[in-house]
């Protein structure tokens, strides 16, 4: 009431004045609202049951790699490893999980395992190079844009490698176990007439448990102080070697995560799953305010920042633009986007 | 000296939202003389100065220049018109040399491309042989001290020919000597007809220096005058607005058994070099001597920060080995250390995070979750003990002034609960009111039973706060007098005799 009250008191320079600078606060709700409008009015059928569960669970897919990427980039670093490490736990958990009497199978002799356990195969080989990572950055310190290259080139080696044992000769892997696929891609509740993927529920709740790591444990504090100056960190007693390792061996759990999730979503995994998927991960949390200036960054902004990716991904698709145009659209839509945003955080002079 | 004007800012004033921080101020500058601009932290003189330079753009006013008016776009266009500044946090590319600064952006080129590097180091050598400079125009600025690097900048503002140049607290990390060297170069320039802007809290320098002095007060013009006008008391009557009393509170704390003691501490990669000493329950020991005598790293290495070679450090009788400072705060040791913005706050994040990141073990509650609830309460409890002035504990830190920044950080190493609490230099940059409430805040500490260690480059406010003085010399311990039957000449005299 009194936000109305003091509009009404308001001149109309000031009135515009309001105006702008809550467009500029909320400019990405502002961004997302514009652009499902403008792909609703070109193309009728885009709010429909299956383009918004597409979008979901899209977004669902990517938002586990995206916040373990924001980890990195709040203690200013980044991780180039992320893809090649989905890829990898992709293709590790497919082949652990091939169905019994698929023909193809990598392992022949493989009993049926319980996915629940290849779960925690792929949590831990994800964690694991993620603290191989930490630990190159913390005590060599190394940039991460460094140590990360150089992991995703080794990660990469040993998936291609990974991929000619067995009876596989570097195929792609699937004939994947039902219990496994139905596991993470069947559904118990439907939006309309289309079924809603489990694995939207798994991302949610990863991501509620990421939420109270970031703001409610001396870890997510003590990350934050470290992204924001990492000698103060220091001499106020944070162990800022520790936080380094952890952070990115937690970003390394995530995508092992993702990796688990788009192994079964995709049912088909090579060498070339997770290809770029940092590139993606990196431009939504950058879109929603995790800065490269270090400290800055909300779970909130990580989830819209990938929203909104994804919600142009496929709007793009669905207004049919040509493939090679999309490249250039999505391009300038991360740049817009991302100067929009930073104004928030500029001092005005 | 003359009364012919050099530059002339007439009623300039400047908002920003929700602040007036200029409200029609004027200010002359004459030719050939030294113009002390004062006032507290918040006054508006960097403002003023920012609206010189055109690096904000002011909303009302004139500025002239030689009776013609001027209105710079950018900090470049100023320099280019003669109008430079020297500022107290230098700006300097520390990885190029000496020269690659002086000439950066407008490199001698011959051929039309290729930079002259031969006459680059002539046309710097001369200009420091002007100056009296002995340095090298090939060093690494990186490699020098900061006094070397101010007067490289100096050198830079001659350089370009300025008729203004203006020195934004240019002797707060000076010693003596070279405060004397800055001031025989700031007299040349006078004698040469530069006008020159001085910002300064040191009032003895201000009223050693200066022909002039105007003083500003919350973004006003309060006074001009010749600056035999002055006199120290009037100067900060004017620039606090009010009658200020003592410049120290009363130290009168209980002083009780050894907490503190230290045998033969020598530090690996740094001077400190068979360093003893003690420290009593409520008592405040003042570490003096020249830069780089070794203060700070005495302390840095005593919390753990730096690797100690030798020497041992002993907690009430007790052996502790403070081998980091995650360790020297579990053991009761706090540090304020002495550069506040780049190891003190974490600028972007607010008020609570600064003050209770070196406590959150407190608040862990079920599962391991911080309870936001006692932070908050502990947060305020801390504002208040500390007499921080902020809007909120949501404030960013950033946004404060540096004296209430300096109050959170002492209120982040109170939530500790320190036994051993030692200050570097805890009122640089800080101005005159703050000053003294950082004092008394000191003091109360040392009341409550703390072993107070405080390193400080300005003796009056050792001698004003401090029991005892320990001075340091090349990273040794060269002297100990008692804080109230000495004075400056003692301490300056076995700081600088076994130099």
């Amino acid at each position: 009431m009194t936000a109305i009250r003091k509009y009404r008191e308001m001149s109309r320079t000031q009135r515009k004045e309001w105006m702008r600078e809550l467009i500029i606060n909320n400019s990405l709700y502002v961004f997302l609202i514009a652009a499902v409008v403008v792909i609703q009015f070109i193309s009728p059928n885009f709010l429909s049951g299956p383009s918004i569960v597409n979008i979901i669970s899209l977004s669902a897919a990517n938002l586990p790699i995206a916040l373990g990427i924001a980890g990195a980039i709040i203690l200013t670093g980044t991780d180039l490893s992320a893809g090649r490490i989905v890829g990898l736990v992709a293709c590790v958990s497919a082949s652990l999980l091939q169905a019994s009497g698929y023909p193809a199978k990598m392992f022949p002799n493989l009993p049926t395992m319980n996915f629940l356990l290849v779960f925690l195969i792929a949590l831990a080989i994800g964690g694991i190079i993620g603290l191989i990572n930490g630990f190159c950055t913390a005590k060599f310190n190394l940039h991460p844009f460094i140590v990360t290259l150089s992991t995703q080139l080794i990660v990469y080696g040993g998936l291609l490698m990974y991929l000619n044992i067995g009876n596989n000769n570097g195929q792609s892997i699937s004939g994947l176990d039902p219990s496994y696929t139905s596991f993470i891609t069947g559904s118990f509740i439907s939006l309309g007439s289309t079924p809603i993927p489990n694995y939207v529920w798994y991302s949610l709740v990863i991501t509620a448990i990421m939420w109270f790591v970031w703001n409610k444990t001396t870890f997510g504090k003590n990350m934050f102080a470290v992204g924001s100056n990492q000698e103060a960190a220091n001499v106020s007693g944070v162990n800022v070697k520790r936080v380094i390792v952890l952070v990115f061996g937690l970003a390394g759990i995530m995508y092992g995560i993702t990796g688990f999730i788009e192994a079964a979503r995709i049912g088909s995994n090579s060498a070339a799953t997770g290809l770029n998927y940092e590139l993606d991960a990196i431009a939504a949390a950058v879109i929603g305010g995790v800065s490269f200036v270090g400290g800055i960054g909300k779970i909130r902004g990580v989830i819209l920042g990938v929203v909104l990716l994804r919600l142009i991904f496929v709007g793009l698709t669905f207004l049919s633009i040509d493939a090679n145009m999309q490249y250039i659209i999505k391009g300038l839509i991360i740049l817009v986007a991302c100067a929009i945003d930073m104004r928030k955080y500029l001092v005005r002079k | 000296m003359t009364n012919e004007i050099l530059l002339e800012m007439k009623n300039i004033s400047k908002s920003f939202p929700g602040v007036k921080a200029l409200d029609n101020v004027s200010l002359k500058v004459r030719r050939g003389s030294v113009h002390a601009l004062m006032g507290e932290n918040g006054a508006g003189k960097s403002t003023l100065m920012k609206c010189l330079f055109g690096i904000y753009s002011k909303d009302t006013g004139k500025i002239l220049l030689d009776g013609k008016e001027v209105s710079f776009k950018n900090p470049k266009e100023a320099l280019e018109s003669g109008v430079a500044m020297v500022h107290q946090e230098l700006n300097q590319a520390l990885k190029r040399n000496v020269m690659d600064n002086i000439w950066l952006g407008r490199y001698p080129r011959s051929f039309g491309f290729v930079t002259s590097e031969k006459r680059m180091y002539k046309d710097t050598k001369k200009i420091f042989d002007e100056l009296d400079i002995k340095v090298d125009p090939r060093t690494l600025m990186s490699k020098m001290s900061v006094a070397d690097r101010q007067m490289v900048e100096i050198a830079k503002a001659v350089s370009y020919h300025s008729k203004i140049i203006v020195l934004d607290e240019p002797t707060s990390s000076l010693t003596e000597q070279e405060v004397e060297h800055l001031f025989s170069i700031i007299n040349m320039l006078r004698d040469r007809g530069c006008g020159i802007i001085y910002i300064s809290h040191k009032m003895e320098e201000i009223l050693r220096i200066s022909d002039d002095i105007t003083v500003m007060r919350d973004g006003a013009h309060i006074v001009t005058e010749p600056a035999k006008n002055f006199t120290m008391d009037r100067i900060i009557k004017l620039m606090v607005g009010r009658e200020l009393g003592a410049r120290f509170p009363e130290n009168d704390a209980k002083i009780g058994e050894v907490v503190l003691e230290v045998r033969g501490l020598s530090s690996r990669h740094n001077a400190v070099d068979d360093v003893s000493f003690k420290v009593r329950r409520g008592e405040i020991v003042g570490l003096a001597g020249l830069a780089g005598a070794g203060r700070t790293e005495v302390i840095e290495n005593i919390f753990g920060i730096s690797e100690r070679k030798a020497g041992k450090i002993f907690l009430h009788g007790r052996e502790v080995k403070n081998r980091n400072a995650r360790e020297a705060i579990k053991n009761g040791f706090a540090l304020l250390t002495e550069e506040r913005r780049s190891t003190g706050i974490f600028g972007i994040l607010d008020l609570r995070e600064n003050t209770t990141v070196s406590s959150l073990r407190k608040y862990r509650g079920l599962l391991g979750l911080i309870s936001e609830g006692k932070r908050r309460k502990d947060t305020s409890w801390a504002m208040e003990t500390m007499r921080v002035k902020a809007p909120s504990q949501r404030t960013k830190i950033r946004a404060l002034s540096g004296g209430n920044q300096q109050k959170v950080i002492l209120g982040r190493w109170l939530l500790t609960e320190p036994e051993v609490l030692m200050l570097d230099e805890p009122t640089r940059g800080i101005d005159v009111g703050a000053k003294f409430e950082i004092y008394k805040l000191i003091v109360e500490l040392a009341k409550k039973g703390k072993a107070v260690i405080m390193v400080s480059g300005e003796l009056p406010e050792l001698l004003g706060v401090c029991n005892r003085i320990c001075v340091m010399s090349g990273g040794r311990l060269v002297g100990e007098v008692d804080a109230k039957n000495t004075s400056q000449e003692e301490i300056m005299r076995l700081a600088a005799e076994n130099a």
